[in-house]
């Protein structure tokens, strides 16, 4: 098993970035999961890993050996790809053996590694196909038995799930997991679901614009986004921000609308707006609650109702965008009511509308 | 009383509109399979169409001369071997008394049985097996050289950055722009100046030349079209490129390289102006010499036709094993796009 390092590794496309100069550590048998939108340089960044492109500068260690500029075949990685990538010229036990193969392993040892591969994955029925005549999750199967039957130091997926129905993700991905817990093997997976990311991780790397925006646990980046690119991108909906004026531990949102600075953030806040001026406010929707009390006040601009809960959409007024806030199913809101609610200040983070960066607060002040 | 709507049974289940084409079907509507049937029996009859010149040409070639000019030409006949034995074989016209006496000898071997038939005697072998051989030699070397360096240049073109990879692959497609035939005295004068001329080597450089242009963006298209992930799953998997190439690369083109060869083969094969040219006796290839056996006294068709049945055997033979590769296989898709 491995650990994978990378120190400030990055990639040009000519003149543009693919990937700006990153620094990850990886340990050993952890999920990290690089999650971002389309573009910003996932499978760039597991192509480098892997030595199928080339870094334009920087290193990359496994387990502390600098593998920078070694062949993809002498790595000691497997790649997983989203359009699984069987050779279609062999039967799907051809295909698990072939990286055997390339280890001139002997023939009955062959044979018992990929039979237990298979047994693993519980695809042993298929071993005779073609991948043409198998369904998407059956190939995605064989393809990470291909992976496994060489026992590497490290996975790397690139989307493996990508190109499955919807239906059949949700188990792969429990496959998927599973796995990782059983073998417990460095695993490198990109994807561009932050559900995905969310359920299969242990530490997450967002990406934006070939620039790494925070590398962290799932509840890190979900709770602590480190900028607003972050804190919009992760969630469904993301985060509410709201752009308000402080002075004097208050923050103002238009007319009567004020919101309190908790106490543990009042100093990070009046070092940044040097004692009053723009900041911006972000809370997640389940950090409100309705109630007659709240000291902010709204309108209903829309609602809809989920599983288990109703999502309000609210107008504050001011030029202030639309909130969203989560509420009691068994209330009724009609469009245009007047509502309050109030947030959780445990759960309300400040952001530097110059720099985007979230604001940290002054650990434990408070008590 | 609750109306259950009846299930469909096997029979009302199958596709309800006519199903053309498809590979997993295992019911197939009654239009669509006439459509089908009507479809297979045109094609039969075309390709019998086309086939009528190569039928004629079998027949005439085992006919003997008289048969050959028979009226109404003659459909049923006794098959004769009268056309190989003189296309095979240097003959001399006996006179009657020679006739006579050869008549009697009682050792004649079949060959000569059938040269006497003709009232003619055997001097030695013709010239037009050796040229059959070196039609095989040339074309075959050529094939292979244009097919083997085709590949090789095609895969680096399709999957390295090569400098000036355009200009480089206009230049060699655009030494096919001039027609050939515009440049066979330049080539004759070169090839007699350096001892090219009559060489096998000369032809065989010439033709490879020629296919390289053709087989290079040919089989370019064909790997362009297999996913890279293929050769880089095998990277990741512990093969060097080479191995990769050998082992992914190959299999995967084979469709691309039996198209070529074949195309390859049939041009080498048939190449006549430049054989005419730059060859007169050592490398002469089969095809300026069949017009020759026009020449030897009358035309004598059955010779002809003979000559041109063993001429097109060896395509008609690469042509018939590679055809299963010929046909798209079904294996592509098994990456999804
Ligand atoms: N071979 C290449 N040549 C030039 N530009 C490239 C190449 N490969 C990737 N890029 C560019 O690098 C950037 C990052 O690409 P990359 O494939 O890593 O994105 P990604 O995060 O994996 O996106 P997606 O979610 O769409 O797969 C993109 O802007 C892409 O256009
Ligand atoms: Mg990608």
């Amino acid at each position: 098993m491995a650990t994978i390092t990378l120190q400030q590794v990055e990639k040009k496309f000519g003149s543009a970035y693919a990937v700006q100069p990153m620094d990850l550590t990886i340990q050993d048998g952890e999920f990290v999961v690089l999650l971002g939108p389309s573009g910003c340089g996932k499978t760039t960044t597991l192509r480098m890993i892997s030595g199928l492109e080339a870094v334009t500068s920087g290193k990359i260690l496994l387990n502390g050996r600098d593998v920078t500029w070694l062949h993809p075949s002498e790595r000691d990685i497997a790649f997983v790809f989203q359009f699984f990538a069987l050779y279609p010229h062999l039967t799907a036990r051809e295909n698990v053996a072939f990286p055997l193969q390339a280890q001139s392993v002997p023939r009955d040892e062959v044979t018992k590694r990929v039979n237990e591969v298979l047994k693993l994955l519980q695809i042993e029925h298929l071993a005779n196909s073609r991948p043409a005549a198998l369904s998407g999750g059956d190939q995605q199967r064989i393809a990470l038995a291909r992976a496994l039957v060489r026992r590497p130091s490290a996975f790397l997926m690139d989307e493996p799930l990508g190109a499955l129905d919807a239906e059949f993700r949700e188990t792969m991905r429990a496959e998927i997991k599973r796995l990782h817990l059983s073998i417990n093997a460095t695993t490198v997976y990109v994807t561009h679901d932050q559900v995905e990311a969310m359920a299969m991780s242990d530490r997450i790397v967002v990406m934006s614009a070939a620039v790494v925006q925070q590398v962290g646990t799932p509840a890190e980046v979900y709770y602590d986004p480190a900028n607003l690119f972050v804190a919009r991108f992760i969630g469904s909906p993301g985060m509410n921000l709201l752009k308000g004026r402080y002075s004097e531990g208050v923050v103002s949102f238009g007319g009567s609308k004020r919101l309190p600075v908790p106490a543990a953030w009042r100093a990070a806040v009046d070092q940044v707006t040097q004692g009053g001026g723009e900041l911006i406010v972000g809370f997640r929707p389940e950090a409100a609650s309705v109630r007659a009390d709240g000291e902010l006040e709204a309108t209903v601009y829309a609602s809809d109702l989920h599983g288990g809960f109703s999502m309000l959409h609210l107008d504050l007024g001011h030029e202030n965008p639309i909130v969203h806030v989560r509420a009691s199913r068994q209330e009724i809101y009609p469009i245009d009511a007047l509502v309050r609610f109030s947030l959780d200040p445990n759960m309300v983070r400040f952001f530097d509308p110059r720099t985007e960066k979230a604001l940290q607060p002054v650990a434990e002040v408070a008590l | 009383m609750t109306a259950t709507t009846p299930r469909p049974t096997f029979e009302q289940s199958g596709p309800r509109l006519p199903v053309v084409e498809s590979i997993r079907v295992d019911r197939v509507h009654p239009r669509a399979r006439i459509a089908g049937s009507v479809r297979a029996t045109l094609a039969i009859i075309l390709s019998l169409i086309s086939l009528i010149p190569v039928f004629w040409i079998v027949l005439t070639a085992f006919k003997t001369p008289t048969d050959v000019t028979a009226i109404p030409p003659k459909l049923i006949f006794e098959p004769s071997l009268t056309g190989f034995v003189s296309l095979l074989s240097d003959m001399r016209l006996l006179s009657q008394a020679e006739q006579e006496e050869r008549s009697q000898q009682p050792d004649l071997s079949w060959v000569d049985q059938i040269a006497l038939q003709i009232g003619r005697a055997i001097n030695g072998p013709s010239q037009y097996a050796r040229q059959l051989g070196n039609s095989v030699i040339i074309a075959g070397t050529s094939t292979l050289l244009s097919v083997v360096l085709g590949l090789l240049s095609a895969y680096a073109f399709s999957r390295f950055n090569i400098p000036a990879k355009g200009d480089l692959l206009f230049f060699i497609l655009s030494t096919r722009m001039l027609p050939p035939v515009v440049v066979t005295i330049p080539i004759f004068l070169m090839y007699r100046s350096i001892g090219l001329h009559d060489t096998h080597f000369g032809l065989i450089m010439l033709y490879t030349v020629f296919n390289l242009s053709f087989s290079v963006w040919l089989l370019k298209g064909f790997i362009d079209e297999i996913p890279r992930e293929y050769e880089e799953a095998a990277l990741v998997d512990g093969y060097t490129r080479l191995q990769t190439f050998f082992r992914i690369v190959i299999p995967q083109a084979r469709t691309g390289i039996a198209a070529t060869t074949v195309f390859c083969l049939i041009f080498a094969w048939n190449e006549y102006a430049f054989a005419l040219m730059l060859t007169t006796q050592n490398a002469r290839t089969a095809p300026p010499s069949i017009p020759s056996i026009l020449g030897s006294g009358g035309i004598e068709w059955n010779t002809i036709a003979a000559g041109a049945l063993l001429f097109l055997i060896p395509v008609v033979i690469v042509t018939f094993a590679l055809r299963q590769h010929l046909l798209r296989g079904v294996t592509f898709g098994a990456v999804r796009k």
